[in-house]
């Protein structure tokens, strides 16, 4: 039988009830009314206090720990070093099994690798006895020589960070190269060499700090049949799951609450080895939460990359050859680094498709600074950042408008890119040809919104401020393609209503409430009446996580089919009911209706199923598993003001023009791509860790450390083509990383549009800027 | 030491520790709106009403409190209601990941009991001290105005309107 009133996702509806609409979070009423909705708002009675004893060294070896006198104090449960704990290698990073991150951690190890590492578990009945316990322990160690400086990390003489004999997966650890990667297709050198203007530029990102307002924090216990049970601020509690079985061999629930914000800083096991050690330990409660400090020193950040670029374009605006060799900086730990590096070339390397050879690769390297992690672009913001900043370049030696040069060798839809085979994350891609992809309109609308072209026309300096315009392209993909899975349930209920079960992980983006219209359009009934339980691993079906842009289009997938299939099931069960042909019947406004204009409504039949007829309970469950990877396509506009005087920018406007495909909730998804923006232009203009000689992170605060705050963000557009993915959930792709892309590149494309400066290392502080200037008035 | 303050027009009488602070305390009473984030009053999450004024809860001891009055989000609006504020910060999509919103939610109250038609850039510098990291902080704006503009609609005294800035 064949289900009528559902759409073959080929053909674009025009028109959708529930879909493409901005209702309000599911969750917006909790939050707002401040909830006890996080994980350190829960009470679990009697937990234990945990606090980490961690290394003021950058590279040593502990020769001995004494925690007698911690011990001895009052209301101290136990302290656990590394030979309290299973000495198993594993990565801290949440990703698909087997991870393709090296296994190079330990919950605890006898060497400590950069300044914040961890050198023992403190469990205390409060936190100022936990404090003082840490001040109690004596640490002997044996100091090493750090590797602190990335660009220097394999040169010959260099102290080893890894060198013990258990890990595996590390590409070179004897010459701290955790991974290497390289790719090629056709001949680069010759192309160059053929080219009529060869442009080369090396450009540099920071290490920045996802700086999500909740810490990482997480509760373990045992309930009361003895199930370990974790609650975690995890955008990833299935592979938390995985990964505490691997290193504990225990079975665990985790549960992931309402999360303070993640950005990929979550997609990783932080504090849930810690709690669930001392709760093994103690058999108690164990609660653990980081302080900022922690969380800016001692978790993840984005991976620090420079890029040497290469890029030749024939007269007539051909670009031919682009040459990429990265370096990147994964600290102490492999966390995401082989994988990271590969989306640097795999989203962005496909959108210039019109090129006759390309190469790109280089070494992720260990050093003894904080390790790298995810961070919402994964590489992307970094590698965008370079070849875009370049391709503005090779535009104006052309003599071109930066927007006429890249449209004229970008992408389109119906076309491919080699590099979507050749390229995947951790291995080799998959092939695609592109069905969505409006960058064109992307690019001319958004330059008529932003009125590029008048702007363009403009003085660039008057007095002691000078204007500059500039633009940059993106893209990114929805999932990783023939690896992410997510499964959906729906049960439906006697009052009308449906609960929603998915894996899918909420860390604020509103996941919860597009997936709830995704099934409320395929159902069609009203988003108030799916009832959404998310991110249980004893109750929700599988879901990857919250990563690599895909849970609108993995995780939505999953959810429009398993609402089909309810939908079937609604149409069966009142087709028996009813005595009435199945294709006789449609649903609308959350009844079944036949041709003969009888009706029944969902909350009649589930009840009649309960209670008088062929009893049952209607439930379904459905998975998806990405066969392709669709790009959401991004144009974006920044006009910057710059303070002659002073060095300061300002980014007077940022307007963004993208394709997501259909946006489940335009208001929702402008919110990711505004939101994304902010945290572009703090890596833009003021986020990068500073560290003194000794390896020690110095901005470890919110007043050293700076993400821009609410004066310095002016006037942030948003604007969606008209475009329908036919792959994706109701026309869906991605759109919460892609925000990240461009930020630097296109405000640094203003610079130099302003002054003819070229900026190619981030962040652009004002104080660089003020020198530039300078430089700049001198060789006028 | 012994203290007793108001929150929310409710009396609390509570045994403290010299040293401790209004963050702590708060959220041992049960206020878990009040959230830890910075550590180094540079956030804004902790935000709490004192006497009608925004402070923050991390910098302010439980001590200086007592025979004072705090309000914090759970005191702007009725079980199963939302306040003018709220409302618009969850119809404007500003509301993301939601730590932040307790402690916006009591500033922008300050700010519209002291000025109940703030412009753009009163708004941004008034609440310049609570720091989002997910919504780019544009439509948290729009939704403070438009609450500034039901609440002006639904007040009897009249409220001259005033120029937007540029």
């Amino acid at each position: 039988m064949k289900v009528s009133n559902v759409k073959s996702s080929a053909v674009a509806p025009t028109e959708f009830k529930v879909v493409d609409t901005s209702v309000s979070k599911v969750d917006g009423y909790a939050l707002t009314k401040g909830k006890a909705v996080f994980t350190d708002d829960f009470n679990i009675p009697n937990a234990l206090v945990v606090k980490i004893l961690r290394s003021r060294h950058a590279h040593a070896i502990i020769k001995s720990i004494d925690a007698s006198k911690a011990l001895a104090l009052e209301g101290v449960a136990c302290v656990l070093t590394h030979e309290d704990v299973p000495r198993v290698a594993y990565t801290r990073a949440g990703q698909g099994y087997p991870e393709p991150s090296p296994y190079d951690t330990f919950v605890l190890d006898k060497k400590v690798r950069y300044v914040g590492d961890a050198v023992a578990i403190v469990a205390a009945e409060t936190e100022e006895i936990a404090n003082r316990a840490l001040d109690l322990i004596r640490v002997e160690y044996e100091v090493l020589p750090a590797v602190l400086d990335y660009e220097h990390a394999s040169d010959p003489e260099m102290p080893v960070i890894h060198d013990e004999p258990e890990i595996s997966g590390a590409y070179d650890p004897s010459r701290n190269i955790a991974n290497h990667y390289e790719m090629h297709i056709g001949d680069v050198d010759e192309e160059l060499a053929k080219s009529d203007i060869v442009v080369e530029g090396t450009y540099y990102t920071p290490n920045q700090s996802h700086a999500m307002m909740e810490t990482h924090v997480a509760i373990s216990y045992f309930d009361p049949n003895g199930r370990l049970t974790i609650i975690s601020s995890t955008q990833v509690p299935y592979h938390v799951r995985r990964i505490i079985r691997r290193i504990f061999g225990v079975e665990s629930r985790v549960i992931k609450p309402r999360i303070g914000g993640g950005f990929g800083g979550k997609q990783a096991v932080h504090v849930e080895a810690y709690v669930t050690a001392v709760t093994l330990k103690t058999g108690r409660p164990a609660r653990c939460v980081y302080t900022r400090e922690e969380t800016m020193t001692a978790s993840n950040t984005r991976h620090a990359m420079r890029f040497k670029l290469r890029v030749g374009a024939s007269k007539d605006g051909k670009l031919q050859a682009i040459d990429m060799q990265g370096l990147s900086n994964t600290g102490a730990y492999g966390e995401h680094a082989l994988t990271t590096f590969m989306v640097s070339g795999s989203k962005t390397l496909p959108l210039y498709n019109k090129v006759k050879a390309v190469r790109f690769g280089g070494d992720i390297v260990y050093t003894n600074t904080e390790p790298a992690g995810a961070f919402r672009g994964y590489g992307a913001p970094q590698s965008t950042f370079a070849l875009d900043s370049i391709l503005d370049e090779l535009a104006y030696k052309l003599g071109m408008d930066p927007i006429d040069f890249k449209l004229k060798n970008s992408i389109r839809e119906g076309e491919t890119s080699p590099i979507f085979k050749v390229m995947g994350e951790g291995r080799e891609g998959v092939e695609q040809i592109v069905q969505s992809c409006k960058i064109e309109e992307c690019a001319l609308m958004g330059a008529k919104h932003f009125n590029w072209y008048e702007k363009k026309k403009r003085p660039r300096i008057e007095k002691t401020k000078a204007h500059g315009y500039g633009v940059a392209f993106a893209m990114q993909g929805s999932s990783i393609p023939a690896i992410d899975m997510g499964g959906a349930t729906i049960k439906m209920n006697d009052d009308g209503t449906f609960n929603l079960m998915v894996g899918a992980t909420d860390l604020g983006t509103g996941s919860d409430t597009i997936l709830a219209q995704i099934a409320a359009e395929v159902l069609h009934t009203t988003t108030d009446k799916i009832i959404v339980y998310s991110s249980d691993t004893d109750i929700t079906p599988f879901d990857k996580g919250a990563y690599a842009s895909s849970t609108t289009y993995v995780s939505g997938n999953a959810t429009k089919r398993a609402a089909e299939k309810m939908a079937f099931e609604i149409l069966k069960a009142a087709s028996e009911i009813m005595s009435e042909p199945v294709e006789k019947l449609h649903l609308e406004n959350g009844k079944v209706i036949s041709e003969s204009d009888r009706s029944l409504t969902y909350s009649e039949i589930q009840t009649k199923l309960f209670y008088s007829f062929k009893q049952r309970q209607l439930e379904v469950t459905e998975s998806f598993v990405s066969e392709v990877s669709p790009p959401p396509y991004m144009v974006s506009f920044a006009e910057v003001e710059i303070d002659l005087e002073t060095g300061k920018v300002d980014v007077l406007n940022f307007l963004s023009y993208v394709d997501c495909g259909t946006p489940i909730n335009p208001k929702l998804a402008r919110g990711q791509v505004e939101g994304a923006t902010a945290q572009g232009i703090g890596m833009a203009l003021y986020e990068e860790h500073v560290s003194d000689k000794n390896g020690r992170i110095v901005t470890n605060d919110f007043f050293t450390y700076k993400i821009p705050a609410r004066e310095d963000i002016k006037n942030i557009k948003v604007e969606f083509a008209k475009s329908y993915e036919p792959t994706g959930p109701f026309g869906a792709k991605s759109v919460s990383e892609i925000g990240l892309d461009t930020p630097a590149p296109a405000i640094a494309n203003a610079i130099f549009d302003a002054i003819g400066v070229r900026i190619k290392k981030l962040p652009i502080k004002s104080e660089d800027m003020f020198f530039a200037i300078k430089n700049m008035v001198k060789s006028l | 030491m012994k203290v007793e303050f108001k929150v929310n027009d409710r009396k609390h009488s509570i045994e403290i520790k010299p040293g401790e602070l209004l963050v702590e305390t708060l959220r041992r009473l049960g206020y878990k709106s009040v959230k830890h984030a910075c550590d180094t009053a540079s956030c804004g999450a902790c935000s709490v009403q004192l006497d009608g004024n925004p402070v923050l809860s991390c910098r302010t001891f439980t001590a200086a409190v007592d025979g004072h009055d705090v309000k914090t989000v759970e005191g702007f609006s009725k079980e199963g209601e939302l306040s003018a504020v709220q409302k618009a910060l969850v119809d404007e999509g500003a509301v993301q990941c939601g730590f932040c919103i307790p402690g916006l939610v009591v500033t922008a109250e300050a700010l519209l009991k002291e000025n109940l038609n703030p412009n753009e850039e009163e708004i941004k510098t008034y609440l310049n001290g609570n720091l989002c990291r997910c919504t780019g902080y544009v439509s948290q704006t729009h939704a403070i105005m438009k609450a500034a503009e039901i609440r002006r609609s639904s007040t009897s005294v009249p409220v001259e309107k005033r120029g937007e800035s540029s």
